[in-house]
């Protein structure tokens, strides 16, 4: 599903690598849980995975194909078609509705549109399910996303991550901006959806305490051995 | 693409407040340049036809620009006059249809005055072939009864607050009219009366006191190279009694049976055995003349493009300074699949918008300018401001803005690129 060989990734104008893994794979359908203190180059790598970056050396394999491999229209093409991503706040376009915003994917990717359709319908009737399976009730589905809390906004993100039955879902750190109660309920219906639909999940945090309830767990900070660990949080 | 323009809209209403400031701008920087460049077209247009169904004018000989600005623009003296007998020989060319002669010398407050026939106020035509209107009362009569009456330009009754009726006097020469040193003489003696106001025409007709040929000669009875005669006094009513036949004149405003014989006639005039005369085209003259007065035009033009300039340099600042705020939105539209391309093409597709809307706003209000302004300019300025199509140099400059709004919108759209590629999905800042 997701395969990282003898990857180094510098950003540009830096000298020094900020990632250097030798080896990581994740077989399809498992929840992998990626933690790391900050700096460690958590999102650095999952830009990676996602194929919005590209490393300078090595390869990042989705779904068997190396993203090296792809022009990049193809890449985010292909990142549109299988890769579903909930970034830690911020996940909406403040002006659209919650649903306009969960029906994003299906604008850029015809794969997911068809795949809601043949589930649901329509894609409309799939983001309404999706709104419905994340708590979040009707009443809301046609407010502006900058009028919802936070905790509703990163539902309507795992919502939309989810609209079309991505392959990958890429979580970054999506729980840090809830407090406890929310995070346990969010965190329930994220590997819950994943489990039902058969998805692979690549989930970051530096909070260990959540690492129980995955498939896997992996410490970047023990797999990364690039020299400095100066990278984005 | 057009999920891409729903999101421009979208994204675009969501900062209705900043844009629609841009669009402001723009707008009236449109507005500007195209007024300006309207006006521009109708002062020339004016100017150019300060007179029309003129086919020749006859002065002694000097140069055409000189000829011109006594014969039609009042300024400056004749260096000679000419003999009414030539004017007369001249009228008898079986090409001419008619012969009007001119005669300047005297001035009213600073405005000039204008000696001619009843005839004049017949043939004089300005703009598109436009006759003299009279306002108020009628031309002066041109007989020995209505010897002292007077026809106002339009602006001479309004800036001296002129009615019908009213008499006033005419002072010598062109300067400030008084008896001690330095100042012309008046011709104190002989009052005129007001009998006429003429409608606004924005011609130096607008600041000429017309009067017959004959009051200038009743004027000037007991005058002798160029100062009154001491000790000699000829009463109003006592003037009648004298030969008033005018012997010489400035110039004349000549119409043709046919303008082909233009050059025929004007060859014959400057052939004249009885004395050296001259005969110009307006029309040739006027745009000669234009040459040389017309360089604030340029300054302008030159100005009101600055601020196109200007505004948008302002256009590329705001939207360049909202992108900083945009990342974060760059990046969900990158995680949900859209290339660096899109986000560039979207940036770019908000600029091009803006400039289109406003360069259009900016079209109509001057279109609504033009159409609300145009008669009180008429009126006050007697410059034409008419409510055509536009003019090719204002297709050219309205494509001008249109393009240089387009290329600047292509800046920041090339920077949300580069930002796009460099940030990956976490924007840094």
């Amino acid at each position: 599903m997701i395969r990282i060989e003898q990857l180094r990734f510098a950003w540009p104008g830096e000298r020094a690598d900020c990632l250097a893994l030798e080896h990581l794979e994740v077989p399809a359908g498992k929840l992998l849980f990626l933690h790391g203190p900050s700096g460690s180059g958590k999102s650095t790598l999952l830009g990676l995975v996602a194929g919005v970056l590209l490393p300078r050396q090595g390869k990042v394999e989705l779904l068997g194909v190396d993203w090296g491999t792809l022009a990049p229209s193809r890449r985010d093409a292909r990142r549109a078609d299988h890769v579903g991503y909930i970034f830690q706040q911020f996940n909406l376009l403040p002006y659209l509705s919650a649903l306009d915003n969960v029906l994003l994917p299906c604008r850029f990717s015809s794969r997911r549109r068809a795949r809601a359709q043949l589930h649901a319908g329509s894609a409309h009737a799939a983001a309404a399910e999706l709104l419905q399976r994340v708590g979040l009730g009707q009443s809301t589905w046609g407010r502006p996303a900058a009028l919802l809390s936070v905790g509703q906004q990163q539902r309507v993100a795992a919502a939309r991550a989810m609209i079309g039955s991505p392959e990958v879902m890429i979580a970054d750190e999506p729980t840090s901006a809830l407090d406890t109660e929310l995070r346990e309920s969010f965190l329930e219906l994220l590997l819950g959806a994943c489990r039902a639909t058969g998805s692979t999940l690549i989930f970051v945090s530096h909070d260990r305490q959540l690492a129980t309830r995955f498939d896997m767990q992996v410490s970047l900070a023990q797999l990364n051995h690039a020299a400095t660990t100066q990278a984005s949080a | 693409m057009r999920a891409l323009l729903h999101l421009a809209a979208h994204s675009a209403w969501n900062r209705r407040a900043t844009l629609s400031l841009v669009v402001l701008s723009v707008a009236l920087a449109t507005l500007l340049l195209l007024s300006l460049e309207r006006m521009r077209s109708s002062v020339r247009s004016s100017f150019s036809q300060s007179v029309s169904g003129t086919d020749l004018v006859l002065g002694a000989r000097t140069g055409s620009v000189q000829l011109m600005l006594y014969a039609v623009f009042h300024i400056g003296a004749a260096t000679n006059n000419i003999r009414i007998d030539s004017v007369r020989a001249i009228g008898q060319h079986r090409a001419v249809q008619w012969i009007v002669p001119l005669s300047l010398g005297d001035s009213h407050h600073a405005m000039p005055v204008l000696g001619t026939t009843p005839e004049y106020f017949r043939r004089f035509q300005y703009g598109e072939r436009t006759a003299l209107q009279l306002a108020q009362g009628r031309a002066f009569a041109g007989t020995l009864d209505g010897l002292y009456e007077a026809v106002l330009g339009a602006e001479v009754a309004s800036a001296l607050g002129y009615t019908l009726g009213q008499s006033l006097t005419l002072n010598h020469g062109s300067g400030p009219a008084g008896t001690s040193a330095g100042l012309e003489p008046e011709h104190d003696d002989k009052p005129f009366s007001v009998v006429g106001i003429l409608a606004r025409t924005g011609t130096p007709v607008d600041r000429t006191v017309h009067v017959s040929l004959e009051a200038i000669e009743a004027l000037h009875l007991e005058w002798a190279g160029g100062a009154p005669m001491p000790g000699l006094k000829i009463a109003a009513d006592q003037a009648r009694k004298f030969d008033l036949a005018p012997k010489r004149v400035t110039a004349a405003l000549i119409g043709l049976k046919s303008r082909a014989a233009v050059f025929a006639v004007q060859r014959h005039i400057a052939e004249f055995a009885d004395e050296p005369l001259l005969a110009v085209l307006p029309g040739v003259a006027l745009d000669e003349l234009w040459d040389v007065v017309g360089i604030g035009e340029e300054a302008l033009l030159g100005m009101s493009a600055m601020v196109a300039l200007v505004s948008l340099a302002g256009l590329i600042a705001v939207v360049l300074a909202g992108l900083n705020e945009r990342r974060r939105e760059l990046a969900v539209l990158r995680a949900v699949g859209a290339g660096p391309r899109h986000i560039a093409a979207l940036l770019a597709v908000e600029g091009s918008l803006i400039v289109l809307i406003g360069a259009g706003l900016g079209a109509l209000l001057s279109v609504a300018f033009i159409a609300a302004a145009g008669p009180w300019v008429q009126s006050r300025f007697g410059i034409t401001l008419q409510l055509s199509a536009p003019t090719l140099s204002q297709w050219l400059l309205l494509g001008a803005i249109v393009a240089s709004g387009l290329l600047a919108s292509l800046v920041p759209g090339w920077r949300a690129y580069r930002l796009s590629l460099a940030d990956g999905l976490s924007p840094k800042s």
